[in-house]
């Protein structure tokens, strides 16, 4: 007999929220931030744990982009050129153009927004893979940016205020972490609550079905492109806020550190299954051990070696679990 | 059905189709009435599934009318004909595995939550819709332990039972089915043919396109036999073997009556 | 209760944080306080950067400090820097050594650790403004670009010259001071008609010889090469060596590395090069963190850490040193046999072994390193 939806039992939604396949990374991250703390008392304190979102934000907010084309089961290499086309145009008008700080800003998010809406146009009116449109673009924008300027500018502090920061307690945040926490959320909630997120999923998983039951799939697409690009745009003010400046050589590896937070977050490749909130978790994972690492004194490169088994083991399990499945 | 001359719930009458030089149908006609499961056979190349994408809007036909209950129609998308009341099951399951039973149900067609929240938000209805999935599922005596669980936790039969499902519940006219279980082994194929037989028996008449004789004689009321981009017959399975069934399709034989 | 996969991936966690938690117990941050000194490169495998972090290492050894390491993911990122300077000033250090990836982004992080009472001192690379830092370490990048230009000019006398530069990427300072200097040497400017051809070698070989070959495409007649360091001119070599121009075209760069480097120049693939002393910067570098925690002298100011011309075929009236000298100081591993063939080569060009005071001067704390 089938459960009255009215009345699914508590114990039955923490099993379903147990299997979701955010539980292993989020397990991992508090793991992770365990060990770190009894290794060296500097991990636990507010302040570090404050840098470590500050300096894991740009990337989890260009991997907040990232999830919403993964889960669609796609991928995105441009993201990092983008963003920083966009960053470098927004303070360079401001700066060297005179242009109004604020019209800057919104200068460069129509150009990030609008390698969002071609990458999709190419995407779903070309039907190429987005790995081969998305790999044209990392280079079309990277190039752009560098034609337009190779000079690192430094920026007025209307383009720098995600970096301004405010006390609670003893411990200093920056509006930027603030900024990325809500962004978190508000995507957290189209994927969970409006037709338009169940509809990502839907084409992640069966596109065939999706189209069948009515849903314009080319549209969603181009929707979900565009919408990342512009959350691309909202990352390069995230690192302006952060480091200061436009910088055209920002960013180089930036698309692979965001597609590493979404895969750690338990996100997976072949899309239709995941949530953003693990992205987040993910992006943490990243930061947690390069700043566990550096605090203990173990070289950077390990970091690095670590980052890459993690994420062949968080690949590996979703890889099975996919098996396990009909 | 015998008795006295009812208006067929779909109708179409002198449909031509071309494909460059070959022709795909040439002047076929059609008819299905309330309450009925009508088969369709015809061997490949004969015109069947350029009929079926006619009927359910994929393909706008050369030459010919179609009339629902009575009335001209002209479908301009699948979207339209859906809209016009029919809804269409495909062979390959046309469901998201990951997704509930109640988001596949509601794939498409999801229910916003009333006011504010609905219209501005957009947030989804979902204590509602998995009530009606609840409903829809009862009202088929479809077992599940729970509309909130994914359809890959289902055996194959039953995650094409929910397409099935999704098909009934939301079709006001007619279900049309093509090879709905060309993909399924005997024991889960049995789910399915039970699940046919109860839309039918609530009334909505169900265009089922199969190859399998076994099926279309344990479930059709009537068959229409499609050859060379005709219907060349209309039959009873309680008058007719399978074997001539197959004869008739195959030109082999002609039909005893004239097509009622 | 838990699933598979949610076991799967807390056991390997654990596995990863048991293997590393051996690092922590050899070296207890937390029993005792030894100064900890940070040194941030550019990247992780750049040898001139790998031999800095090993004269770093052992100097830091002899004199009982702690050194911690981090560095970029790629030539120009800045970000990995920031990141590094923040987790090091969570960590305690006393001082940092930076080679900067961007001069002019990195000042805010430069004035976060001093703001923090950290010693910030800059390698190689002058942040922008220079003054940023605490003080500066680093060669003159103009002057090693002149010494080679001079050279050419010396040796190419009225001969007409047709110039091709293989410089780093668009923008590097580091870059942009050697060709300027280079050019200066050779008594010309940016614009000069005989500068024929350009291009971005990345400062590796492979792209430094696709750069060369489409530079003899162009202009078939080039006899002068400049590079802004020696894997460019391996790069530019090979390329000549293919098309069989190597006779008529001379190659000088920067850098005094022991392979390719000094190798090129006892062979004479490159005539000559600025040798710099990286090993240097870094013991430097690490002394005088050792002495501001010991009694908080800071030191100020850009120090010379020195560049030496290198060449085994000597002219008259350009002060240069022989291979021997190269070999002996060089940065690096020197291959088995290279001090042999630089004795060779030396003797072959009739230049006298290095003078004691010549290698006390260059090398000061080179030998303090392996």
């Amino acid at each position: 007999m089938s459960e009255n939806a009215d009345r699914i039992s508590f114990a039955s939604r923490i099993r379903q929220m147990l299997l979701s396949p955010t539980v292993g990374p989020f397990i991992a991250l508090l793991v992770a931030s365990l060990f770190f703390t009894t290794q060296t008392d500097r991990f636990l304190s507010g302040s570090n744990i404050s840098l470590i979102f500050q300096q894991s934000g740009w990337i989890a907010v260009l991997a907040i982009g990232q999830t919403l084309i993964i889960l669609t089961a796609g991928i995105d290499l441009s993201n990092g050129a983008v963003m920083t086309l966009g960053s470098v145009f927004m303070v360079s008008l401001a700066v060297n153009n005179g242009v109004n700080p604020y019209l800057a800003i919104l200068i460069g998010l129509l150009i990030t927004v609008g390698f969002g809406l071609l990458n999709g146009l190419l995407v779903t009116q070309l039907r190429l893979p987005p790995f081969i449109v998305t790999l044209g673009t990392l280079n079309v924008a990277f190039a752009l940016t560098l034609i337009y300027t190779v000079e690192t500018v430094v920026a007025p502090t209307e383009l720098a205020f995600f970096g301004q920061t405010f006390k609670i307690g003893g411990t200093t945040i920056t509006y930027g972490t603030v900024a990325m926490l809500i962004l978190f959320l508000v995507i957290w909630f189209i994927l969970r609550e409006t037709a338009f997120g169940r509809h990502i999923y839907a084409i992640g998983n069966n596109p065939e079905a999706a189209r069948l039951t009515g849903i314009r799939t080319d549209r969603l697409l181009i929707a979900v492109y565009s919408l990342a690009g512009l959350i691309y745009g909202f990352a390069g003010l995230l690192l302006i806020g952060r480091t200061g400046v436009g910088d055209p050589y920002a960013g180089q590896t930036a698309n692979l550190d965001s597609i590493t937070a979404v895969v750690l977050g338990g996100t997976s490749l072949f899309g239709g299954r995941g949530n953003v909130l693990g992205t987040l978790v993910g992006s943490l994972i990243v930061g947690v051990f390069r700043n566990g690492l550096q605090l203990m004194g173990i070289p950077s490169i390990f970091q690095v070696l670590i980052t890459g088994i993690l994420v062949i083991l968080a690949v590996s399990v979703d890889q099975l679990s996919q098996r396990n499945k009909g | 059905m015998d008795g006295a001359k009812q208006i067929p719930v779909l109708e179409a009458h002198g449909l031509v189709k071309h494909y460059g030089h070959i022709t795909a149908l040439d002047n076929t006609d059609f008819e299905v009435y309330a309450g009925e499961v009508l088969a369709v056979i015809g061997d490949n190349g004969a015109g069947k599934s350029t009929l079926i994408k006619i009927l359910s809007g994929a393909v706008v036909p050369d030459k010919g009318e179609i009339h629902l209950n009575g009335q001209h129609i002209h479908f301009t998308s699948p979207i339209h004909a859906r809209k016009a009341g029919i809804e269409t099951v495909y062979q390959n399951l046309a469901v998201a595995p990951a997704l509930s039973i109640t988001e596949n149900l509601f794939l498409g067609r999801e229910i916003r939550r009333p006011g504010f929240m609905g219209s501005v938000l957009r947030m989804l209805d979902k204590k509602m819709m998995h009530k009606q999935a609840e409903g829809f599922m009862s009202d088929l005596k479809f077992r599940i332990p729970s509309v909130t669980q994914a359809v890959e936790t289902l055996s194959g039969g039953q995650a094409q039972g929910v397409a099935v499902a999704r098909s009934a519940a939301f079709a006001s006219i007619v279900v049309i089915m093509d090879e709905p279980m060309a993909a399924l082994g005997v024991k889960e194929s049995g789910m399915v043919i039970d699940l046919i037989r109860k839309i039918r028996d609530r009334g909505l008449p169900i265009v089922l396109i199969s190859h399998n004789m076994p099926h279309v004689f344990e479930l059709a009321d009537r068959i229409h036999i499609q050859r060379l981009g005709q219907r060349v017959a209309v039959i009873k399975p309680s008058e007719y073997s399978m074997s001539d069934a197959v004869a008739i399709m195959t030109g082999a034989m002609e039909a005893r009556q004239p097509t009622s | 209760m838990f699933s598979n996969r949610v076991k799967k991936f807390a056991l390997v966690t654990a596995v990863i944080l048991g293997v590393l938690a051996n690092f922590g117990i050899q070296t207890p941050l937390k029993a005792q306080s030894p100064i900890l000194i940070g040194l941030i490169t550019k990247t992780e495998t750049n040898p001139f950067f790998v031999k800095m972090r090993e004269g770093a290492q052992s100097v830091a050894d002899k004199l009982g400090a702690k050194l911690i390491t981090a560095s970029g993911k790629f030539d120009t990122d800045n970000d990995s820097q920031v990141t590094a300077i923040e987790n090091m000033i969570s960590a305690g250090v006393k001082g940092i050594l930076l080679v900067p990836a961007n001069s002019k982004a990195i000042v805010p992080s430069i004035k976060k650790a001093r703001d923090a009472g950290v010693l910030v001192i800059a390698l190689d690379t002058p942040p922008d403004p220079v003054d940023s830092a605490d003080a500066l370490f680093a060669t003159d990048n103009f002057k090693a670009g002149q010494l080679i230009g001079q050279y050419a000019k010396t040796a190419f006398g009225d001969k007409k010259a047709t110039i091709a530069t293989l410089d780093l990427l668009p923008g590097i300072s580091v870059s942009e001071l050697r060709r300027n200097g280079f050019f200066d040497g050779f008594g010309i400017k940016k614009d000069d008609p005989s500068i024929v051809c350009s291009g971005d070698s990345e400062g590796n070989q492979t792209k430094g010889q696709t750069v060369m070959e489409n530079c003899l495409t162009k202009s078939p007649d080039i006899n002068l090469v400049y590079t802004l360091n020696e894997p460019a001119a391996a790069g530019a070599y090979a390329a000549l060596d293919k098309a069989g121009k190597v006779k008529d075209v001379m190659i000088v760069s920067v850098d005094g590395g022991c392979t390719p480097g000094v190798e090129y120049v006892i062979s004479g693939k490159i005539a000559a090069t600025s040798q710099q002393y990286p090993l240097k910067m870094a013991a430097l570098g690490v002394e005088a963190v050792v002495k501001f925690a010991q009694d908080g002298t800071k030191p100020s100011g850009y120090t010379d850490t020195g560049v030496t011309l290198l060449s085994v075929k000597p002219l008259n009236g350009i002060v240069s040193q022989g291979a021997v000298f190269g070999v002996q100081n060089c940065w690096g591993t020197p291959t088995d046999g290279e001090l042999d063939a630089a004795m060779k080569a030396d003797a072959a060009a009739g230049i006298q072994p290095p003078t004691p005071e010549a290698t006390m001067a260059a090398t000061m704390a080179a030998t303090t390193a392996p």
